[in-house]
């Protein structure tokens, strides 16, 4: 009896990780399979990679969507800390409603959301390419940066921004030296968020793309219609590894921020 | 230039759920300790965030130095506070800080540099200056937030109970302090608290509120010797309430009666009271006297209900034929208390005894 309880979550928590990260773990080792058919392992190369790195259409997706979740995720932070900003010091009548309203676009499925973009974009005549690219992909961005920062806000100590003005310093003053320094954690991780978000849009980007602005989600979309190619497994792991860094990056800050919260914690 | 800093005039504010402040009118003196005191929710709070233009009253005006400010952000105003948790930045150093409302004003750099070293000297926290406030104990904390609001010598501090957070001794070392500094620069409190002690050893004059408005405003003795409402004399101190009928009027005193026992009271300075007039008499628990053998006039009996001994005194409750209960103290040992169920009799100097609101307030 007793020994089961102990052993039951140990081995249930083996089970998910296995069926988790399996999948993932084939196609790193993929990657590194001297076999173009991949079927079987047939010993380690990196030949891969340097094909990977000399493909020109690729390096321009690539470039491309790094353009765009920069633009995007920039966009994005600024119109969703100002949104939480704002919201969190605005009384008006319906604010629940508008706050559903921003939120909402997370649970609305992509695919319907690249639809509404396509026949938006189409009604006012922007062309497709990487102006509406940007667009789209701030639009879904905006509300991850809005959720997080506003959670760190509702937990602020709103006297401290009235300190600062008590002590003279103008609404604009305050925002920089005390509201923002405070938020910033929260803005960081928001930004985190939206960069992967955006990094690995498919659906919405495959109806605004255009076709001069192809992404790198798109390209090796497009790259399946002819089998997984070991350049493709290969791509995959880089962007693997580029995720499990981020996500390493903002643990570390999140932990820091912990214990540094700890530690002023109320007097 | 005017003997009065600052004036709340008709001030009222209502945040939806009836009036929080109702029309209250208040002058304070520059160079002034003034206490708001106050149970919990009376207003305190809400007329000090007025004062500083945190909060905007519904109705009527707030002038500071001669001027208008009612309409002022609180940036634009001659006045700092001191926030009820300390409210310091919390990802500045102490240093940082104090020198925030200095680089708000574009001081330069050498004069910031010395300023904070100044203000640390003064709250002795020199060599706390690269600490964060998360490293600081409470006391220190206050002293940081103190230091943080006077580096622009406001016309007027204002101080949220500074105090409420600190434990019993602290916060009697911090008093002292406090004291000492307004006295040394000579700048305007406007302090709040809800301890009457605190409010008696600090203040020059105390404002006690209730219910959104001022039941009295005055120096600590007049306050505590002249109550004007019955409420300030529950309030402040160990206040016994007989109601009682005026039946003489000498030079310094009056007779009364409670029931159809005489009693003596300080007359009012007003001379407001005639004889025949009913008044509520206010005689402090430690200024009551009892004895075996009745003290002439007085003919005031009571039956001792019960004794306590609490370090250093002896707490009597004595039940009047009328059917109040009263309480003598500060006198006494143990050995010396009155059998229980005996019948004592009581008596006051009646220079000690005052008609609450001078027979206007009150009762
Ligand atoms: N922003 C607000 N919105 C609604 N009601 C408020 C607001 N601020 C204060 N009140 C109400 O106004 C009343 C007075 O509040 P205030 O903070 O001035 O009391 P206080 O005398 O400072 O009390 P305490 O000693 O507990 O600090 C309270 O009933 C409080 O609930
Ligand atoms: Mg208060």
């Amino acid at each position: 009896m007793r020994k089961r309880r102990v052993a039951f979550p140990p081995i249930y928590l083996a089970i998910v990780l296995v069926l988790m990260y399996l999948p993932i773990l084939m196609v790193v080792l993929y990657s590194f399979n001297d076999s173009r058919t991949s079927a079987t392992w047939a010993g380690f190369t990196t030949q891969w990679y340097e094909k990977l790195f000399r493909n020109q259409s690729m390096g321009q997706a690539l470039l491309n969507s790094m353009q765009l979740a920069g633009w995007s995720v920039a966009a994005s932070a600024i119109i969703g800390t100002l949104g939480a900003v704002g919201m969190s010091k605005a009384r008006f009548r319906g604010k629940g409603a508008v706050e559903t309203a921003t939120t909402l676009p997370i649970m609305i499925p992509e695919i319907i959301l690249g639809i509404a973009y396509l026949a938006i974009f189409t009604a006012i005549g922007l062309p497709l390419g990487m102006p509406a690219l940007v667009i789209a992909h701030t639009t879904f961005c905006v509300p991850y940066v809005y959720i997080i920062v506003k959670g760190r806000l509702v937990g602020a100590d709103p006297a401290l921004e009235e300190a600062a003005r008590d002590l003279g310093a103008s609404s604009l003053r305050v925002f920089f030296t005390v509201t923002l320094p405070l938020i910033l954690p929260a803005v960081l991780s928001g930004m985190l968020l939206s960069l992967a978000m955006s990094l690995d849009d498919l659906v919405i980007s495959f109806f605004v793309s255009g076709p001069t602005s192809t992404t790198l989600p798109l390209k090796i979309y497009s790259g399946l219609k002819t089998g997984v190619t070991p350049e493709i497994n290969a791509l995959c792991t880089l962007m693997l590894g580029t995720v499990f860094l981020l996500v390493a990056f903002s643990q570390l800050m999140s932990a820091k921020r912990v214990k540094s919260e700890f530690k002023g914690g109320t007097p | 230039m005017s003997d009065i800093l600052l004036s709340l005039r008709g001030v009222s504010k209502n945040f939806g759920e009836g009036d929080v402040l109702r029309g209250i009118d208040l002058d304070v003196r520059r160079g002034e300790f003034l206490t708001l005191l106050g149970p919990s929710g009376c207003g305190k709070t809400t007329t000090l965030r007025i004062i500083a233009g945190l909060t905007g009253p519904d109705t009527g005006n707030v002038i500071l130095e001669e001027r208008d400010v009612t309409a002022l952000p609180p940036e634009k105003r001659n006045v700092n506070t001191v926030f009820q948790n300390y409210a310091l930045f919390p990802h500045m150093n102490v240093a940082n800080n104090i020198a925030y409302g200095l680089r708000v004003r574009r001081a330069p750099k050498q004069t910031i540099r010395t300023k904070i070293e100044e203000m640390l000297a003064l709250v002795q926290l020199e060599g706390f200056a690269k600490r964060m406030p998360a490293q600081l104990s409470g006391g220190q904390r206050q002293r940081v937030a103190i230091a943080r609001a006077l580096v622009c010598n406001p016309a007027l501090l204002l101080l949220d109970e500074p105090l409420g957070a600190l434990d019993l001794q602290l916060r009697r070392q911090m008093q002292l302090e406090l004291k000492r500094l307004q006295e040394k620069l000579g700048i305007t409190f406007v302090y709040i608290t809800h301890d009457q002690e605190e409010a008696l050893n600090m203040s020059d004059r105390i404002a006690v509120m209730n219910d959104g408005g001022f039941e009295q405003i005055g120096a600590p003795d007049v306050i505590y010797e002249q109550p004007a409402t019955r409420f300030v004399a529950q309030f402040i101190g160990q206040a016994n309430l007989m109601e009682a009928r005026v039946t003489q009027i000498h030079e310094n005193s009056l007779t009364l009666l409670h029931g159809d026992q005489t009693v003596l009271a300080s007359a009012p300075s007003d001379g407001a009271l005639k004889a025949g007039d009913s008044c509520l008499l206010c005689v402090r628990t430690e200024r009551l006297h009892y004895a075996e053998m009745p003290h002439a006039p007085f003919t005031l009996t009571g039956m001792v209900m019960e004794n306590r001994y609490t370090g250093g005194a002896l707490i009597t409750r004595i039940r009047l034929p009328s059917g109040e209960e009263w309480t003598a103290g500060g006198h006494g040992r143990a050995d010396e208390a009155p059998a229980v169920g005996s019948t004592v009799h009581l008596w006051w100097d009646p220079a000690q005894a005052a008609v609450v609101g001078g027979g206007r307030g009150g009762a």
